[in-house]
């Protein structure tokens, strides 16, 4: 079997003497949507921070396509692969749809030390913005202002940022936060086609949705990983009941 | 066309000296060079602080550093523009570099601080330069030599040299900002976070930004030495920087005038109030007050009105 995408050994963190990722050993192979789930507190975001680049872990160490990434920070990790979306929505508010996706796109798009040539006569850059906006169910609303747009448009948005990047590993940090019923499967509509392309960590509490996604599924607590396994092998896991799904989940 | 005030200003701008010397007023020339110079040094200013999101309060570090080149280079025997001009935005910019890599590793506050803490070390530094002066400061011999049959020992030339320099510094700042960098600056400004998630190396774009405004502000310095015909560290004290900041926020946080017209608006309040009173500053303070409550996006968001956005 191919080695995985992402395979995280002891991963350790601790604020002051709060263990907020206690050894965690994980792995996410090209293509699947993985998805961490737990109660609030397990510290999922966490891990999800150190996994991205913006905290750096205390032990352990993070290999992303067999390369040692431990301590490749944020911006250098997108570079080789590995994007990350907000919990909390974070776009560029003030500017439109397509100038966002704009910028992600720019990223990966040679140089940007360039001083002379208005950016805004680059059209290869706004068509794959634009495809990009179309991708993420955003087609009609590009010259928004993405502060005006509805929240579930925006958690759009903020999946369509990190799409952008190309990157071969996303780490969704719940997209689906407080969306409706019918935002919501817009979300898992998009999760579902990107499935395959793209390998997902999705850290979700929906857990319809969790189940209805994911290949495989983790349970964090308490910062450890309880259980790792099939949807199937999860759902009938009885410490995980206990901790987290409640025994009437069936 | 969204740059026809602007032309309209140059072509006042153009006109204005011919007019004072017909009316023999020839002062207001030189009052009007000290008004570009200093929208050039508050506009370099507003690059980074209302387009990188960079509160420096150590702008006058570098304002003074250019000063000094062309000053200590004609003490030398250097007064070359050609060769001193261009050496005060290259040790500038080596200054804003220097202390831009360090205080950009900080943040809010601390930046504020770091940048004021920096800028009061040059100044003393200067101080210390016994051989140029030291406290007392440096007279130059004559304006720098420009060649082409120019002499900047005349007003009207000095005006209209410094007029080129100060209008294509700002043509060149606008350019700058539509390009990838400058929108890559803005966007980090507005969320930096986000900008390194999207896998740009943030503090690289912060720190060229920062040296570039460095490099303007030395070119403004290297003008003001040959207006004023004198350097002395108070051009690098931190009151200097304030009033450097207070013209961004006069003129507008943010807009591609805002430097300018805050540099207009603060001297010509200043030489209108000090006429009746040695208290001018009140007035100012008045004025900057009203600006704070009433316009916070200073004269350039007046004057642009709340359909336009930020410019």
């Amino acid at each position: 079997m191919a080695p995985p995408l992402l395979r995280v050994e002891g991963l350790l963190k601790h604020f002051g003497g709060v263990i907020a990722t206690d050894r965690v050993d994980l792995s996410v192979r090209a293509g699947e949507v993985h998805a961490l789930i737990g109660p609030n507190g397990a510290g999922k975001t966490t891990l999800i921070h150190q996994l991205s680049g913006a905290l750096r872990a205390d032990g352990g160490r993070i290999f992303f396509d067999e390369r040692d990434i431990t301590r490749a920070g944020l911006h250098q990790r997108v570079h080789l692969g590995v994007a990350r979306s907000y919990q909390i929505t974070s776009i560029f508010r003030g500017v439109t749809v397509v100038h966002n996706l704009v910028l992600a796109v720019l990223a990966r798009s040679g140089s940007s030390l360039r001083f002379w040539q208005p950016l805004a006569r680059e059209p290869a850059l706004f068509e794959e913005a634009r495809a990009l906006a179309k991708q993420v169910g955003l087609g009609g609303r590009e010259n928004l202002v993405a502060g005006r747009l509805a929240h579930g448009e925006q958690r759009q948005l903020e999946v369509g940022l990190a799409l952008a990047t190309r990157a071969r590993l996303l780490l969704l940090d719940e997209p689906m936060a407080g969306l409706g019923p019918e935002e919501s499967q817009r979300m898992v509509a998009l999760i579902a086609d990107l499935k395959g392309a793209i390998a997902l960590l999705l850290v979700e509490h929906d857990m319809d949705a969790v189940f209805r996604l994911a290949d495989r599924i983790s349970v964090l607590d308490s910062g450890r990983i309880i259980a790792s396994g099939t949807p199937e092998a999860i759902r009938n896991d009885e410490g995980v009941r206990r901790a987290y799904l409640g025994e009437g989940f069936a | 066309m969204r740059n026809a005030p602007a032309i309209g200003a140059l072509v006042l701008l153009v006109a204005f000296p011919l007019a004072a010397k017909h009316w023999d007023q020839l002062f207001y020339v030189s009052f009007a060079s000290r008004i570009l110079i200093y929208a050039l040094a508050a506009s370099s200013l507003n690059l980074i602080l209302g387009y990188g999101g960079m509160v420096s309060f150590g702008h006058a570090a570098f304002l003074g550093t250019g000063a000094y080149a062309v000053a200590i280079l004609m003490a030398e025997g250097v007064s070359s523009a050609w060769v001193s001009w261009p050496l005060a935005i290259l040790v500038s910019t080596l200054f804003a570099l220097v202390i831009g890599a360090v205080s950009l590793r900080t943040r809010g506050v601390y930046f504020i601080m770091i940048t004021l803490a920096f800028a009061q070390m040059i100044y003393y530094l200067f101080i210390s330069l016994r051989a140029y002066g030291g406290e007392d400061g440096l007279n130059l011999a004559a304006r720098s030599r420009l060649g082409f049959g120019l002499d900047l020992a005349g007003d009207l030339t000095f005006y209209y040299v410094v007029l080129s320099l100060v209008v294509g510094c700002l043509c060149l700042m606008q350019r700058l900002l539509d390009a990838r960098f400058g929108q890559v600056v803005q966007a980090i400004r507005d969320n930096e976070t986000r900008m390194e998630a999207i896998g740009f190396p943030t503090y690289r774009y912060k720190l060229i930004c920062f040296a570039l405004a460095g490099g303007a502000a030395g070119l403004a310095g290297a003008l003001l030495a040959n207006q004023n015909g004198f350097v002395s560290p108070n051009l690098m004290q931190w009151t200097q920087s304030g009033t450097l900041m207070v013209m961004v926020i006069l003129g507008g946080v943010g807009y591609l005038y805002g430097g300018a017209l805050g540099a207009a608006v603060f001297l010509v309040l200043e030489e209108a109030l000090s006429a009746y009173t040695v208290h001018w500053q009140l007035g100012l303070g008045w004025a900057l007050l009203a600006i704070v409550l009433y316009a916070r996006q200073g004269v350039a968001g007046l004057l642009a009105g709340t359909a336009a956005g930020r410019r």
